[in-house]
């Protein structure tokens, strides 16, 4: 903490060691959050004979990894498949759920707003093993064990709180003059929702629906517990059991292709969307 | 649930033309409706578990697999808090406890270090947030895989340390590694709070208290901490809870070896890889009551500063 450099004036003549600290401030933070992932890249791209390589560039670059990710022994595209399933149903009906409950405690008084609010607060700070047994109990009775909406319908649960809060906090800055004009105009509250609301908060709603689907996408406890058949397992599950050649060799070099597969769409999105996620997750000072 | 949601009234027809000036949306009653789907869910896939745990763990013979009809009492509970399994159970919480201190105090650290990096970056702003974003949305499991493989013995972390140590094969190390993925993860998303916070702090009184001879580090504990404190609880509180059901790093990284079981993964273990539904269950109840103090415990002590972090960073 020796240095936090003052924004420079315009004026001022071209500062150079003040600039070269800014460009070691961005390779700090850069760093710190990409060479993890970088260095999967690189090790999901070297071969057998290579993977033990502690060079920093991939030399003989090498796409076997990838390939037997899809081979027999792995069946990676079911796990994808059903990651996508999951995490798609799980994102458009927790914001069908989350969306009239984030404008109802975003604009109406209605009483027992506190009490909502705070039953969604705890519903964020439960842990998700205290569900295991019963709802292991519940799905088998049901049939549900490898079935789809055992994981999608407590992953709702899960992402419910983040997508309240971050929908309300979208809700409350909104332009309400608009509703009332439409309320003047002969809507019913309904209507002012549907019409004026709906259309207004979509960028919120995407970035809400991205947060979701992230959190739906990386969820293991439940989903380790529920999917038993290699059929069913989404991704997070498939990666950590992956079996190598043997059984005491991981298969290390696929786990890292696996990662990279699961990663880049989901840093895709993000990226596309990170100033709206930014002012989504601060705004509810949540962890997805 | 006590929602007040008056269905009597919402069926029968106003009269008209009679003002009801109950809030923006000039409608008390259509508030319940709306929330309703939110409180059946988690009613349903919360509320019920809580209760169905707490029968179950009551009535399950610890050793007699999902027999669910023998009344035993509190024997599950004490079976772990002094029976026969106390040492494991007192040993999963000591863990627990552990990386939820460490990992909250070095995300706290390294988080506002990385704010703090991160503050006055124009040019390149998108590249720094948008890599800040990439940890978080990494998903854990894969995250433990990546930091197995990156801790194995031949790995870049011996590479570049120049030490062969055998991070997953004894305590320490292993605890570290937990430990050390955790926050790897995590520290990004902390700074995007502190960062929220700091960007409250106006330039001005910075620039006052350097006209007036103040150093950075002065700077730092006297302006900038005080104003982001109230962030950075939020922030803590939310990890704290989120850090004490950790599940998927030491289930991955190292299954729970080498004095690595956390809370979570303990009764993961006993209650379906072991089958005794009534003895997880106890421990799950138990799980839930000591986050739940926890919550209780933090919001009394910071409650005053939740309040005023409530504006910094809108929470509720």
């Amino acid at each position: 903490m020796t240095a936090i450099p003052l924004p420079t004036a315009r004026s001022r003549p071209v500062h150079w060691p003040r600039r070269i600290w800014r460009v070691v401030q961005i390779a700090i933070v850069v760093g710190y959050c990409l060479f993890p992932c970088y260095w999967m890249v690189v090790s999901s791209l070297r071969g057998p004979d290579a993977i033990f390589s502690n060079d920093l560039l991939p030399l003989n670059p090498s796409l076997v990894n990838f390939r037997g990710l899809f081979g027999s022994a792995n069946n990676f595209g079911y796990a994808l498949r059903n990651s996508l399933i999951i995490a798609s149903f799980t994102t458009v009906l927790a914001l069908l759920i989350a969306m009239p409950t984030a404008y109802a405690l975003a604009r109406t008084r209605m009483r027992g707003k506190s009490v909502v609010l705070g039953l969604v607060l705890a519903g964020s700070m439960f842990p998700g093993i205290a569900l295991l047994t019963p709802l292991f109990q519940l799905f088998r009775d049901l049939g549900w064990i490898n079935q789809y909406q055992a994981m999608v319908i407590p992953d709702i649960s899960f992402a419910l709180p983040l997508a309240i809060y971050v929908l309300s906090s979208f809700f409350a800055d909104m332009p309400w003059e608009l509703e009332d004009a439409a309320k003047v105009d002969g809507a019913t509250a309904a209507q002012a929702f549907r019409k004026i609301i709906v259309p207004l908060a979509a960028p919120g709603v995407f970035t809400a629906a991205v947060i979701v689907f992230v959190s739906a996408w990386n969820e293991f406890l439940l989903a380790n517990a529920f999917s038993i058949d290699l059929a069913s397992q989404p991704v997070t599950v498939a990666i950590a059991t992956f079996t190598g050649a043997s059984e005491f060799q991981q298969p290390y070099g696929t786990q890292m292709a696996a990662g990279v597969i699961v990663t880049i769409p989901l840093i895709i999105v993000v990226l596309a969307v990170q100033r709206r996620i930014v002012a989504g997750l601060t705004a509810g000072g949540l962890k997805g | 649930m006590t929602v007040t949601t008056r269905p009597d009234a919402e069926r029968t027809p106003r009269p008209t033309g009679m003002a009801v000036g109950t809030g923006p949306s000039g409608c008390r009653s259509a508030g319940g409706w709306l929330v309703l789907p939110t409180l059946v869910l988690l009613g349903l896939v919360i509320g019920y578990p809580i209760v169905r745990a707490l029968w179950l763990s009551l009535h399950t013979e610890a050793a007699t697999g999902d027999r669910t009809d023998v009344f035993v009492g509190l024997a599950n509970y004490l079976r772990a808090l002094v029976g026969r399994d106390h040492g494991g159970f007192w040993n999963s919480v000591g863990v627990t406890v552990l990386f939820a201190v460490t990992t909250v105090a070095l995300e706290v650290v390294i988080g506002t270090l990385l704010a703090l990096l991160m503050q006055r970056v124009r040019r390149g702003r998108s590249l720094v947030l948008g890599s800040v974003l990439v940890p978080w949305a990494i998903p854990t499991a894969v995250t433990a895989v990546l930091w197995k493989w990156m801790l194995q013995p031949d790995g870049i972390v011996n590479a570049v340390l120049g030490k062969k140590i055998l991070w997953t094969g004894s305590e320490w190390p292993a605890r570290v590694a937990i430990i050390v993925a955790d926050t790897w993860k995590t520290a990004p998303f902390i700074a995007l709070l502190v960062l929220a916070g700091l960007q409250l702090v106006p330039p001005s009184v910075h620039e006052a208290a350097r006209v007036d001879g103040a150093s950075a580090a002065q700077r730092f504990w006297r302006i900038t901490l005080p104003m982001i404190w109230p962030s950075l609880m939020v922030a803590v509180l939310f990890r704290t809870l989120d850090a004490l059901r950790m599940y998927d790093l030491p289930a991955i990284l190292t299954e729970g070896a080498n004095g690595t079981t956390t809370l979570s993964l303990f009764t993961y273990q006993a209650a379906l890889d072991q089958a005794r539904f009534g003895y997880g269950s106890a421990l799950s109840t138990i799980t839930f009551l000591f986050v739940f103090a926890v919550a209780i415990a933090f919001v009394r002590i910071l409650s005053r500063r939740i309040v005023a972090g409530a504006g910094a960073g809108k929470v509720a």
